[in-house]
């Protein structure tokens, strides 16, 4: 088991390194350059200007060349200093040290999806299981068409049409952001009940876009497992059909969504940028998506990097997850 | 257990749905009685921005965001007053030498930075040097590089000379080059917490930033000009127009600029009536239809003159503004003083523009409605960038037009970058549509010299004219207001008669401010030139803020 771990961890080096290059590469290739952004048809930049602010920012290297003084700084865990106007370390604008924990923009994407996830996950999996055990019946197909009508739906468009009922005709909920102008001042319990506000609709809107996914893979999966044999010896056993399904079938259900819940892990925290924008929420999705606009090399270097990194570790993670709950793949048979 | 979890699943949506039901219901308008209507000090004021501000160094930044907040932080020597005439801001007053070389500004005394130091001639020394350091990277550097002796004649008294007399020089000395030199001096300026936390002398300080989120402004008490009435100024991130647009509604934001269609139609209901307060004046930039000069058929004015005569700027300005903004006639904003109104006007006219293009050699030989020439039809791209409705649709519009004329036009969008340095740098376009911000003063040299053509260069139409060269010369190396005029009115004679570009429409700029905030007087540069005398009376103030 560790050698094979071990074995896993090394193959991601090269990996990564592979992603790392073609990523820079692709970058570079795409026309313009950071110094558009600073430069935006300006009648006060000439070209000279415009060359010394090139070679302020390194650019008038060659790309390969570029490429390794990145990847030196990135031995070093250094992800360099954004090309954008503030000129502020990567880090800083991923995870602001300055600001408290839940301003962060790592913080607040990672809580966020987090939570999605959790919701998804326990309305899917009861979606799926009953969808299978009752398949064909009315509650199959409406929660068939719910679920479909969720990942049809544009989500910009449910967004603006709750906003729109809950915010401006109910007044019920708050529009957009986490928090209010005056959460400072709120007590404790006055801040928690103001930040669930401010999650309602956003959270509302990522699950229920993101439903049919896993409600589909449960369900598939539960069909897979009780026509299997041995599902047939517990109901033959004169188990009650709860015992069956919760006991004996679901357990196996659940294979499948290990390797989905793996693949989700980089998706922790790379935010949807309309989902983002549209809430007015400071998270990664917006950051990323203003970097590529401003081509902002180191910035969107970093967030590529951090998330091949993830995808590799939520693989793994994933295989590891099923040779602990899969004995079949643990003893290699 | 079930019912427990039921009980408090159903306690806490009571209390989110109930949690904010404090929304100010009160109308803000025209309830309140007279003598009630005083100025006073307290209020908020919180305003919507699309985006956020990256840089409060006024010469680091050059997004609108940044020059926006840093504008309320900053000041300069000099400014625009409200008639666009340039008046004292952070200088009480400036001398210039007969041959216009030399500048001596005497600085105010008396006014501090929000830490207690004192402003000097040597916080402006020190931002020129600043600037004009090769390891400074900023946007704004030329008009300093003209400078030949910057000095400190005594603490309040800052003297500037130039080679050749440069007019546009005075209004340089604006915010961009005043820094604090007690905190910056022997420091890399880019990497100063002066980026985001900056000290500054202006009517605001920032107090907190919350990255992507919000900035928090507290007014300046010991402002020069007197402390700010308004207590707080808020900036509210909010990427997305729509969900601004419903933040207005809720009241969670008190000012924003709106759409043409959000000012004259979303926004005319009692509700907005009541509560809201419309603006509306002429924004410092036009949007233009501008041929390339070297391609072999826009090289002929009358083709140009004949696109001009085909289209309905009129139509353009009713149907993709919504009737806000005006028909532009040359490179300026009406009713400012480079601004010539008795220039070629082009109103609409099909009958002249197919004679025009039929004088050029432009007939429909084959029949298929196109005309023709060498066998070749006329056909042309207007490129412009993605992301901007209103250049897509203006487009859209002259497509129309121009086919009646016997033009076929392909409309193509390109993501910005990809557009500047593709097609525009490399000149790789037949005609496109684009819009510039105006500067408030009036040289445009780098627009329209020949000698400014080169790749990277503004002149990418390639615009040639010798009398323009000279004129353009003329304008700005001379401080006496009525040459600069004449120099300018009759370059703007010659660009309406040349067409290389179509002057399309001067847009409309359309803030909407809560009404309970008093004290805004409309001006030609806009209502945020008074910003400091804004304020709220007493019984209307709506946020208290802890500090």
């Amino acid at each position: 088991m560790l050698t094979y771990l071990a074995k896993r961890l090394l193959e991601m080096i090269p990996t990564l390194f592979g992603i790392t290059l073609i990523s820079f590469l692709i970058i570079h290739l795409a026309p313009g350059k950071p110094t558009d952004a600073l430069s935006e048809m300006n009648p006060k930049m000439t070209p000279e200007a415009r060359e010394r602010l090139e070679k302020y920012y390194g650019l008038d290297k060659p790309v390969m060349v570029q490429y390794g003084l990145w990847l030196k700084r990135i031995v070093r865990l250094d992800f360099g200093e954004s090309f954008s106007m503030d000129r502020r370390p990567v880090m800083q604008k991923i995870w602001d040290t300055k600001q408290p924990i839940t301003e962060r923009r790592l913080f607040i994407t990672f809580m966020l999806n987090l939570m999605a996830m959790i919701i998804i996950l326990l309305i899917a999996i009861p979606i799926g299981i009953s969808s299978a055990t009752h398949q064909h019946t009315l509650f199959d197909k409406i929660t068939t068409t719910t679920v479909f009508v969720g990942f049809a739906m544009p989500s910009f468009w449910l967004a603006l049409l709750l906003m729109l009922l809950f915010g401006v005709y109910l007044d019920w909920l708050p529009i957009s952001g986490l928090k209010s102008m005056n959460y400072d001042a709120l007590p404790f319990w006055g801040k928690v009940i103001d930040r669930v506000r401010h999650l309602v609709l956003p959270l509302f809107v990522v699950a229920f876009g993101s439903l049919a996914a896993d409600s589909r893979y449960m369900r598939s999966s539960m069909l897979e497992v009780i026509r299997q044999d041995y599902v047939t010896v517990a109901r033959a056993k004169g188990l009650s059909e709860k015992a069956v399904i919760y006991r004996h079938a679901f357990r196996n259900a659940l294979l499948p969504l290990i390797t989905l819940i793996g693949l989700s892990v980089p998706g922790l925290i790379g935010g949807s940028v309309i989902f983002e924008n549209i809430f007015g929420i400071a998270g990664m999705g917006q950051l990323f998506f203003n970097g590529v606009m401003a081509r902002d090399y180191p910035l969107i270097m970093a967030i590529l990097t951090i998330g091949a990194f993830l995808t590799l570790l939520g693989n793994l993670l994933a295989d590891v997850g099923y040779m602990l709950a899969d004995p079949r793949i643990r003893t290699g048979q | 257990m079930k019912r427990t979890v039921f009980l408090s699943a159903l306690i806490l949506l009571t209390l989110i749905i109930t949690g904010c039901r404090q929304r100010n219901t009160g109308t803000a308008g025209s309830d309140v009685k007279n003598g009630d209507d005083n100025p006073a000090y307290g209020d908020a004021i919180i305003e919507g921005t699309i985006g956020e501000p990256s840089n409060l160094i006024p010469m680091l930044a050059s997004d609108s965001a940044s020059h926006a907040v840093s504008g309320l932080i900053f000041n300069g020597l000099v400014k625009y007053d409200t008639d666009l005439s340039i008046t004292g801001d952070l200088a009480e007053f400036w001398d210039i030498s007969p041959d216009g070389l030399v500048i001596t500004f005497h600085l105010r005394k008396g006014v501090r930075w929000t830490d207690g130091a004192e402003f000097t001639a040597d916080d402006v020394l020190f931002g020129y040097r600043t600037i004009i350091d090769e390891k400074t990277p900023s946007a704004y550097k030329e008009d300093f590089l003209q400078v030949k002796k910057a000095e400190v004649l005594d603490r309040f008294t800052f003297r500037v000379t130039y080679d050749k007399p440069f007019a546009p020089a005075l209004t340089s000395w604006g915010s961009l080059v005043i820094l604090p030199k007690h905190l910056l001096e022997g420091k890399d300026i880019t990497k100063s917490d002066m980026t985001r936390d900056p000290i500054g002398l202006g009517p605001y300080k920032l107090s907190k930033w919350v990255s992507g989120q919000e900035l928090l402004l507290e007014s300046n008490r010991d402002y020069f000009e007197g402390r700010p009435y308004i207590d707080h100024y808020i900036y509210k991130v909010i990427p997305d127009p729509a969900t601004m647009f419903l933040e207005l509604k809720t009241g969670g934001i008190d000012m924003m600029g709106l759409t043409p269609i959000q000012y004259t139609k979303q926004t005319d209901t009692a509700f907005f009536r009541e509560n809201y307060r419309k603006y509306r004046f002429p924004a410092f930039q036009y949007t233009h239809l501008a041929f390339n000069q070297k391609h072999p058929w826009f090289s002929d004015k009358r083709v140009r003159q004949a696109i001009a005569f085909g289209i309905d700027k009129k139509e353009i300005v009713d149907v993709v503004l919504f009737g806000l903004g005006s028909p532009a006639t040359g490179p300026y904003v009406p009713n400012t003083w480079p601004y010539n109104p008795h220039v070629k006007k082009y109103e609409y006219n099909p009958e002249m523009a197919r004679q025009l293009l039929r004088e050029a050699g432009w007939q429909d030989t084959d029949g298929d409605g196109i005309v023709d020439k060498d066998g070749k039809p006329f056909q042309f791209t207007i490129l412009t960038n993605a992301g901007n409705a209103l250049r897509k649709n203006t487009a859209t519009i002259i497509q129309w037009r121009l086919e009646k004329i016997g033009i076929k036009v392909d409309i193509r969008t390109v993501e910005w970058s990809t557009f500047i340095n593709q097609f525009i740098d490399k000149k790789r376009f037949e005609a496109v549509l684009l819009g510039w911000s105006i500067g408030l003063d009036a040289d445009q040299f780098d627009i329209w010299h020949s000698t400014k053509t080169k790749e990277k260069e503004l002149n990418f139409i390639s615009f040639s004219n010798a009398e323009v060269d000279e004129l353009l010369e003329k304008g700005r190396r001379t401080f006496d207001l009525e040459k600069r005029k004449k120099a300018y009115f009759r370059i703007q004679e010659i660009l309406a008669d040349e067409v290389p570009y179509i002057f399309l429409y001067v847009p409309d700029a359309t803030p909407i401010v809560h009404a309970r905030i008093r004290g805004i007087r409309p001006t030609p540069i806009g209502i945020s030139y008074n910003l400091p005398k804004w304020y709220v009376p007493k019984i209307l103030q709506r946020h208290t803020m802890v500090p």
